[in-house]
């Protein structure tokens, strides 16, 4: 029976490079308002970074790192974070605004609330990117049947 | 006639031509998800073109410089964040067609439009 | 009061999110009783500020432009905006309340709510927002939802007609981005009342017209008027029977024609002289093409759908009779003032009309829903005799079907009638007279479908048929009193709820005013 995932070399690269996956999208997120990117662009990069590791070693190891129902709970959890900062922006005035002290520009805290919404707004996006890939991928499995290294490779 | 400085948004209008002439006469759902996406994409790109200001310079503020200083200078950094946001939806919007694709895929067994066509009248 | 407005988007947009959590949990309930806290909220909300005739803008993040071009967002609340709320509230209060049921039949309910609840917050979100990106952005979760929704059932034919749907709107979307750019390409700002603003000082000019037809294009398809309709008989039918209700009864109002509206009277300042015209033309052309196409047809929801192009067609007309008046009167000021008593007339109608399509059409959906549920069919031909067996669903549908038809004393009758009299006043006696002709070809079309569905015998394999359950009448009675009540209280409507957002409208570009000055 074929082993699940891709050939011994995609294997070992990926398990050296996706913790630098993981910490490029941790930098884009965090420097979002210190320069380009945000959390849009590090949550796309997460979400590569997790299908890099679906890709490389099949479906059943990576349910290990994140499964199905995870990504959803983190989904919602960044959704809800974000939503928080909306609503306790009230406190201070209008909704959305900013309610956390605006340090000296250009140091990593600063700017009040946008590091905590841009690091929402990664979560929210790297687990919704890596949902919509497991939910089309499992369809497609499904469909094929059995050979997995099918799916993979698609 | 049409100045050096205009080509830029008039490729990108080409670009929606391509786009919209895929949509409506391309036959094969692969195709017309395509031309759906390079639509979308032109016209992100022209509105971030229309940011542009010759001779302008990235709106990243950096140390000791003041901020009415670079906005004298910089290109236009609200077309950007407004393209941020348009990518996003167009991601959403391809998502969603293609997983429409492979379920009609899957129902009808073929990706041609003119096969699929059990709603008449 | 006006600052807390963002709540009806952001706790529709907070339950979608937690709804799927629910969803997954045994036992079903707190789903449901989720759902309805949610959309009762809203729609208590909304109503409160009807009542209080709460007016007002609120800028996000406290980030008012003081002189300068704006970069923050803004949420106005006018006449306009609380009308299309409580159009939105009471069409969504009875989809959630008929899904109970009826959603019980498919899979993931969860899902389905979280679906509806994001469609709501969209709609919610397009009528508040005062900055014209922010429209587009939440035209399109709302759009999103709604394409997601019209697949739910996963059948060929709903892949299908989704695929449709997505493709045309998604073509709509791209001309209505592409007219927001060039909008801020000329104004330099994207906020609706500066907008307003630039177009008063310096008038339109071909850019900005350009821009104009773009979003006719865009909120054209959105709102399904001919020639842009292709997409509407095949999503709506296909829909589960909730979703057809919103959509036909909400989503084509807010995200179509209440963005035309918007656009062009309060922001573009009718973008020349074409475009009332155009408005009338096409609003003309999609009365009559959608009440010709929905005479022939057998299946119950089709034919409601091209009705609803039909009546949309309505709305449009009055819309631009009022426009082109309006134009007229900048124009001759000697006769403005009757000029202007027109155009308020025919808003008024336009507007009415909108309110009471939102009721009475919602109402159809839902009636055809349970006669799909209880049948399971839609077909006329196999359908009859169902008054007895379905009581509080045929009283239901009479009422709507009078309603529709222009009646009297029900809502629909009011406000065909002031449109006919608007135009007539205008001059247009042809459009008038098509007018009445569409009304009663309307009526027939009706007449045919009572006479198919609810009297004549009982088939013999309808036998077991037994009336809808609890949820569904409640949401249909809740409706049918809506079409009577403002059938008979019109008085009273038209002054809190339908003169304010006349008066919005006629406003024009003095929108503007209204927003930047307080």
């Amino acid at each position: 029976m074929p082993r699940p995932g891709m050939t011994l070399i995609v294997k070992e690269v990926t398990k050296l490079v996706s913790g630098f996956i993981a910490l490029y999208a941790a930098y884009i997120v965090l420097y979002g308002h210190l320069t380009p990117g945000g959390g849009f662009a590090g949550g796309v990069i997460l979400a590569c970074g997790f299908i890099l590791i679906v890709l490389a070693f099949g479906r059943d190891f990576a349910a290990q790192v994140i499964s199905d129902a995870g990504a959803k709970s983190w989904d919602t959890f960044g959704a809800m974070l974000f939503l928080l900062v909306a609503l306790v922006g009230y406190r201070v005035g209008a909704f959305f605004s900013n309610f956390l002290p605006l340090r000296s520009n250009f140091r990593l805290v600063s700017a009040g609330a946008i590091p905590v919404s841009n690091i929402a707004i990664g979560i929210k996006v790297a687990a919704c990117l890596l949902g919509v890939f497991l939910a089309l991928s499992v369809y497609r499995a499904a469909r094929a049947g059995g050979g997995e290294e099918e799916e993979l490779h698609d | 006639m049409i100045s050096r400085g205009m080509l830029p948004y008039l490729l990108a209008m080409v670009l929606l031509g391509i786009g919209v002439y895929a949509i409506t006469c391309k036959k094969n759902l692969i195709k017309v998800i395509v031309g759906m996406v390079v639509a979308e994409y032109a016209v992100n790109l022209f509105l971030v073109l229309l940011g542009y200001r010759a001779g302008g310079v990235a709106p990243i503020l950096s140390e000791g410089e003041k901020a009415a200083d670079l906005a004298r200078h910089s290109v236009d950094p609200l077309p950007q964040a407004l393209i941020l946001t348009a990518i996003v939806i167009g991601l959403a919007i391809t998502a969603l067609m293609v997983a429409l694709a492979l379920r009609i895929h899957e129902r009808y067994g073929t990706f041609d439009l003119s096969e699929i066509r059990k709603l008449k009248g | 009061m006006t600052d807390l407005f963002p709540l009806v988007v952001a706790v529709p947009l907070g339950a979608a999110y937690l709804l799927p959590l629910l969803g997954r949990m045994r036992p079903r309930w707190p789903l449901d009783l989720l759902a309805i806290l949610v959309v009762t909220f809203v729609a208590a909300f909304t109503l409160a500020g009807l009542m209080q005739g709460t007016t007002g803008t609120l800028w996000l993040g406290g980030w008012r432009p003081g002189t300068e071009r704006s970069i923050g967002i803004n949420m106005c609340v006018d006449g306009l905006t609380r009308l299309m709320l409580v159009t939105i509230a009471m069409v969504s209060l009875a989809g959630v309340l008929f899904s109970i049921s009826y959603m019980n039949r498919f899979t993931g309910k969860g899902l389905y709510y979280s679906l509806f609840f994001l469609m709501l917050a969209g709609m919610n979100g397009v009528v508040l927002t005062g900055d014209l990106f922010n429209l587009f952005v939440f035209l399109e979760v709302a759009g999103i939802a709604s394409y997601a929704l019209v697949a739910f059932g996963c059948e060929s034919e709903e892949l299908e007609a989704s695929f449709k749907y997505l493709v045309l709107g998604g073509l709509g979307s791209t001309f209505i981005l592409l007219g927001v750019a060039l909008c801020y390409n000329q104004a330099g700002t994207l906020n609706m009342a500066q907008v307003a603003q630039f177009v008063a000082a310096k008038g339109i000019n071909p850019v900005l017209t350009l821009a104009a037809g773009l979003f006719f294009a865009g909120f054209g398809l959105k709102a399904a008027m001919v020639p842009f309709h292709a997409w509407l008989p095949d999503a709506h039918p296909s829909a589960p029977a909730p979703i057809s209700a919103m959509l036909s009864g909400v989503l084509i109002k807010a995200l179509g024609v209440y963005a035309l509206c918007r656009v062009f009277f309060n922001v573009l300042g009718l973008g020349g002289g074409i475009f009332p015209l155009v408005f009338m033309a096409l609003g003309a052309l999609s009365m009559v093409v959608g009440v010709l196409l929905a005479v022939g047809q057998w299946d119950f929801k089709r034919l409601l759908a091209y009705h609803s192009i039909s009546q949309m067609g309505y709305v449009v007309l009055a819309v631009g009779l009022a426009g082109e008046l309006m134009a007229k009167a900048a124009v001759e000021p000697a006769a403005a003032a009757a000029l202007q008593a027109t155009a308020a007339l025919a808003l008024f109608g336009g507007l009415f009309h909108l309110f009471n399509h939102a009721a009475f059409k919602s109402l159809l959906f839902l009636c055809a829903g349970a006669t799909e549920y209880a049948t399971g069919t839609r077909e006329l031909k196999r359908l009859g005799g169902l008054t007895r067996r379905m009581p509080v669903t045929s009283a239901c549908c009479r009422i709507a079907a009078l309603s529709i038809s222009g009646v009297p004393p029900f809502n629909g009758f009011w406000s065909k009638l002031v449109i006919v009299l608007a135009l007539a006043r205008a001059g247009h006696y042809w459009l008038a007279g098509m007018t009445v002709a569409v009304s009663f070809l309307t009526l027939l079309s009706f007449v045919k479908v009572q006479r198919y569905v609810l009297q004549g015998e009982l088939r013999p394999e309808l036998a077991g048929v037994r009336e809808a359950p609890a949820w569904m009448c409640a949401a249909m009675i809740i409706l049918a009193l809506v079409c009577v009540g403002a059938g008979v209280l019109c008085p009273l409507i038209q002054a809190d709820l339908l003169a304010p957002a006349r008066d919005a409208l006629l406003n024009g570009l003095a929108y503007a005013r209204c927003v930047l000055g307080g």
